[in-house]
């Protein structure tokens, strides 16, 4: 086929992905420089990095960080260290496997606000809550999970919606595990971990890396838990950059300050996105 | 002592128990979300949980009476739908384009794509609202099939190029030996034999249309809010109307919960992103 | 009248050279073979003729029109896979008509073309099946079956027959030789199997490291090879080759020194001067065992047995091994010490680049 044919079938997707990133990018930049209150419109001169110097040293911006580095990375063990231990349990058939695999993925269909709010009020609320209840029933008192461990909630949620996901990827991959060679490592004297160990686990070095990429995108992105759960309170316990930012925006109404913000997590993203970008395209076969 | 038989049944009794245990746990949540929508009030905050009731309708008719249900419903399947069908249009063919005539840059094509996706909504949420209102598609649905599309793109293209990436190439080729212009090759040839990778990839798009919440609160109010957004509204922390917010949320996510489990086997087939060979 | 000529191919993969100036033409209704070791360029040059490859320079011409930039649709080839390539989702039928269907060919004609392929090729039985419940002998049949309802201008093979056992093999390969004869198309074949290549060919062009080692019919190839890589690589066993270490003159003949013996070798055999240095060659087939008077003598290190055969590979007495085809039942033992005579007409010689520059026999002698 002619260049200028695979040209033309890719001009769409190029184009307006193109656009998307561009124009926002660089309005944001703009915004970023210069003074832009919806309170006080009109009042739109140059200020150079003062809005990044606002942001930066908002007593809530330290926190953001940390805590969106920290759901990212408890959120990726989480869920691949079980995914992978759940994918390879559900692997071989046995009794109703197909209704608790569906039962498994079934969080990932469930949506965040959702999610939040099943588990904000029905499991974790201190008196009327599930764990509540069990906690009393075992005589021990109720934990107020939102109050007293915002952030462990948040994370609590977001695995649980992801979990299924990496599980979704495992199984998919698990599927096109050569069974020859696990029964020619049994033939050798292997037992199921060592084949868990020596053969699983490499096969599914590239759907873990297709699975850490993937929700990292998302995870950098979580917004919705935090907005209909904890309100990334108390204080700034369960604040990620994203909540930060859309404060500033939208509660606080400096679009130039949320605009610094907004590149600041473009930079974050960047930086976490060039080391996995890296690995993970080191696994794509193009 | 066991007999080798015997020691195989008995490991495969306690996988599979262990294996339904965790299933049930992780399904816990949604099962009581379920549950509790047929509870009433009192019931729904009762310590300890109440399990056996005289299950009510009521609080699903209090739900599209409050919040109108059908019309976010059909928001959702609007913009969900709606945007997945155009992004497949705008990607299976640069897929197809990149998996069949890779060049030195498609590499980089497709990882720049991907990087995109990595842009976090909040840094351009003001330019996108802005650009919103000034072309007039705040709280519109056009506005977030706009967004949807774009925003799933990558990863559409990104499944489909694997996708096709596998398939094998001498069978394109024998396509065209045999008189197969570019058309005929993706219509009767290409398509036909990805159908499943480009439904797999059709429904983890419907999925995450149906239940992105960023975009839709921040850019729908009353008219173009899709479900997401709708339960946000029950969020409110001044009383506990759980029974009702149960039965919110439990129409909100059947729908896709349903799909989806219909739609299982496809989908497990599908996501595989080119990372198995 | 040339068919199908190809003038100065070259192509380039990224970094490999892979055609290095191809010249060849091809008349109507010959069956070309290409052989040649793996990764010599067979598959490229035919896939370029095929247009599924672009040509880096030269141009390709079919029956009095340049092809070179024609894309593969439209050149009126058919090409049978190695995979078969045939069309999963589609029936035996539906493969068969694929083509014809692109083409608008009216229904009837397709039906009526469909039902006498799939006739000759016992197809009848599978029509409705899909590729994925055949065999393997069935799915070539298919593969086959799809390239000739199209009636192509020119049939183009990529090892076809690989991928069946032994037996399939030889029926298939049989196959191909009568439908060759019926059709009269002119066919391009690549195989890594001599036997193939020898029994179908009408001619047979030998690839080497992108480039074309020699043209000729199979008889030729084996009989008057131009350069050891063409007369090691037909033949099995291979050519024994034996260094000649010293050449005196004589009135009418050379005298080779091979280290064990000196064999007699008339001059006016040798084309142009005679080199310095000189290698003889001799297949094992033109070797015998005799119980005396042999030209060199040597000591069996062993015996493959073939049953209609008998490769002896036999140690001679400056430690070089050759090897000579004996009959089935000669009552021979390893380390047994035995006497070869050696059929002189057959003998070839080659200079220290390894070029032939002996001459047939028979056409001396007619000379
Ligand atoms: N797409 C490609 N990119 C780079 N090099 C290639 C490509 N295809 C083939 N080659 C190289 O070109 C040379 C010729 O390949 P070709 O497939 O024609 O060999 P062949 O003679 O058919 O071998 P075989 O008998 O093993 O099939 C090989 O060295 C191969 O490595
Ligand atoms: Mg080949």
């Amino acid at each position: 086929m002619k260049r200028s044919i695979t040209r033309l079938l890719m001009a769409p997707s190029v184009i307006l992905l193109l656009i998307w990133m561009i124009v926002p990018l660089s309005m944001t930049i703009y915004f970023s420089t210069i003074r832009f209150n919806l309170l006080y419109p009109g009042q739109n001169n140059f200020v150079g990095w003062m809005n990044f110097e606002f942001f930066i040293t908002d007593p809530g911006f330290m926190p953001a960080v940390l805590n969106t580095l920290i759901l990212l990375i408890s959120v990726l063990i989480i869920t691949v260290v079980l995914g992978v231990a759940l994918s390879a349990l559900i692997d071989k058939p046995f009794f109703g496997q197909g209704i608790v695999r569906v039962l498994l993925i079934s969080p990932f269909f469930i949506m965040p606000t959702v999610n939040a709010l099943i588990w904000k009020n029905m499991m974790m609320n201190p008196v009327y809550g599930v764990f509540a209840w069990i906690s009393q029933s075992l005589g021990l008192e109720p934990i107020d999970w939102l109050s007293d461990f915002p952030l462990m909630s948040v994370i609590i949620m977001v695995s649980w919606q992801w979990l299924p996901f990496a599980i979704l990827v495992f199984v998919t991959a698990l599927q096109s595990q050569d069974t020859e060679q696990k029964e020619a490592a049994q033939m050798d004297g292997a037992n199921g971990w060592h084949i868990f160990r020596y053969l699983t686990i490499p096969h599914l070095a590239r759907p873990i890396a297709v699975v850490v990429m993937i929700e990292t995108i998302f995870l950098l992105a979580i917004f919705a838990e935090i907005f209909v759960s904890t309100g990334g309170g108390p204080g700034y316990d369960s604040t990620n950059l994203a909540y930060l930012i859309y404060n500033q925006a939208l509660l606080q109404y400096d679009v130039g300050v949320a605009s610094a913000g907004g590149l600041f997590a473009v930079i974050l993203a960047n930086i976490v996105a060039f080391f996995l970008i890296r690995a993970v395209g080191k696994n794509l076969t193009v | 002592m066991m007999t080798l038989n015997q020691q195989r049944k008995f490991k495969t009794f306690v996988t599979g128990a262990f294996a339904w245990l965790i299933a049930l746990l992780l399904f816990f949540p949604i099962f009581w979300m379920f549950i509790t929508s047929f509870k009433t009030e009192l019931q729904a905050i009762s310590v300890p949980p109440s399990l056996f009731f005289e299950p009510t309708l009521d609080n699903f008719g209090i739900v599209q009476e409050r919040s109108d249900y059908l019309k976010h419903a059909l928001n959702s399947v609007v913009t969900s739908f709606g945007s997945t069908l155009i992004a497949l249009l705008i990607g299976v063919p640069a897929a197809y384009a990149m998996a069949f005539n890779p060049t030195k840059k498609t590499k980089d094509i497709l990882l720049w794509m991907l990087s995109t996706k990595m842009l976090p909504a909040v840094g351009v949420l003001v330019p996108i609202y802005i650009l919103s209102r000034d072309y007039g598609l705040l709280d519109s649905r056009t506005g977030l099939v706009i967004i949807f599309t774009l925003m799933n793109l990558p990863i559409i293209i990104w499944m489909l190029f694997s996708y096709f990436k596998d398939l094998p190439k001498e069978i394109l080729e024998a396509a065209r030996m045999d008189g197969a212009s570019p058309w005929d090759e993706i219509v009767k040839v290409v398509l036909p034999l990805s159908i499943g990778g480009i439904s797999s990839t059709a429904l983890l798009s419907i999925i995450l249309c149906w239940n992105e919440a960023f975009w839709s609160l921040n850019l729908t109010a009353s008219e173009a809010a899709p479900l997401t957004a709708m339960i946000a509204s029950y969020s409110s922390p001044e009383g506990l109307f759980w029974a009702k917010l149960s039965a919110a949320s439990t129409l909100a996510c059947a729908p896709i919960v349903i799909f989806g489990w219909f739609c299982q086997k496809q989908l497990v087939q599908g996501l595989t992103f080119g990372a198995v060979k | 009248m040339s068919y199908l000529t190809i003038t100065e191919l070259q192509k380039h993969y990224d970094s490999y050279h892979a055609l290095r100036g191809i010249n060849l033409s091809i008349t109507e209704g010959e069956f070309v073979v290409f052989v040649g070791p793996s990764g010599c360029g067979k598959s490229t040059l035919l896939r370029t003729i095929a247009g599924l490859e672009s040509s880096s320079e030269g141009s390709i011409n079919l029956d009095n029109r340049d092809i070179t930039e024609l894309a593969s649709s439209k050149r009126d080839l058919a090409m049978v896979f190695q995979s078969y390539a045939l069309y999963p989702h589609m029936t035996v039928a539906d493969n068969l008509s694929f083509a014809l269907r692109l083409a608008k060919v009216p229904d009837s004609e397709i039906a009526e073309k469909v039902r006498s392929v799939s006739a000759s090729l016992q197809l009848d039985p599978l029509l409705d099946r899909k590729p994925k419940e055949l065999s393997g002998g069935q799915r070539q049949r298919v593969a086959i079956g799809r390239a000739i309802v199209r009636q192509p201008k020119v049939f183009l093979f990529d090892e076809p027959l690989s991928n069946l056992d032994a037996a399939l093999r030889v029926q298939m390969r049989l196959e191909l030789a009568r439908l060759h004869k019926k059709l009269g198309t002119t066919m391009i074949y690549v195989t890594h199997d001599q036997v193939e290549a020898m029994t179908l060919a009408d001619r047979v062009v030998i690839l080497n490291a992108g480039q074309i080692e020699q043209v000729g019919t199979p008889l030729e190839l084996y009989r008057q090879p131009n350069s050891r890589f063409v007369a090691e690589f037909i033949g099995t066993p291979k050519m024994n080759l034996i260094e000649v270490s010293d050449v005196t003159r004589q009135d009418e003949q050379l005298s080779l020194d091979i280290g064990v013996g000196k064999i007699a070798f008339p001059n006016e055999r040798i084309n142009g001067p005679v080199p310095g240095s000189i290698k003889l060659g001799i297949r094992p087939e033109h070797m015998h065992l005799v119980p005396e008077g042999g030209d060199i003598s040597g000591k069996i290190e062993l015996v493959e047995h073939l049953g209609s055969e008998a490769y002896t590979h036999i140690q001679l007495d400056n430690q070089q091994t050759i090897i000579v085809k004996a009959p089935a039942r000669s009552n021979i033992q390893d380390g047994q010490l035995v006497q070869i005579k050696l059929d002189l007409d057959e003998v070839i010689l080659f200079n220290e680049s390894d070029r032939v520059i002996s001459k047939l026999a028979e056409d001396v002698s007619h000379a």
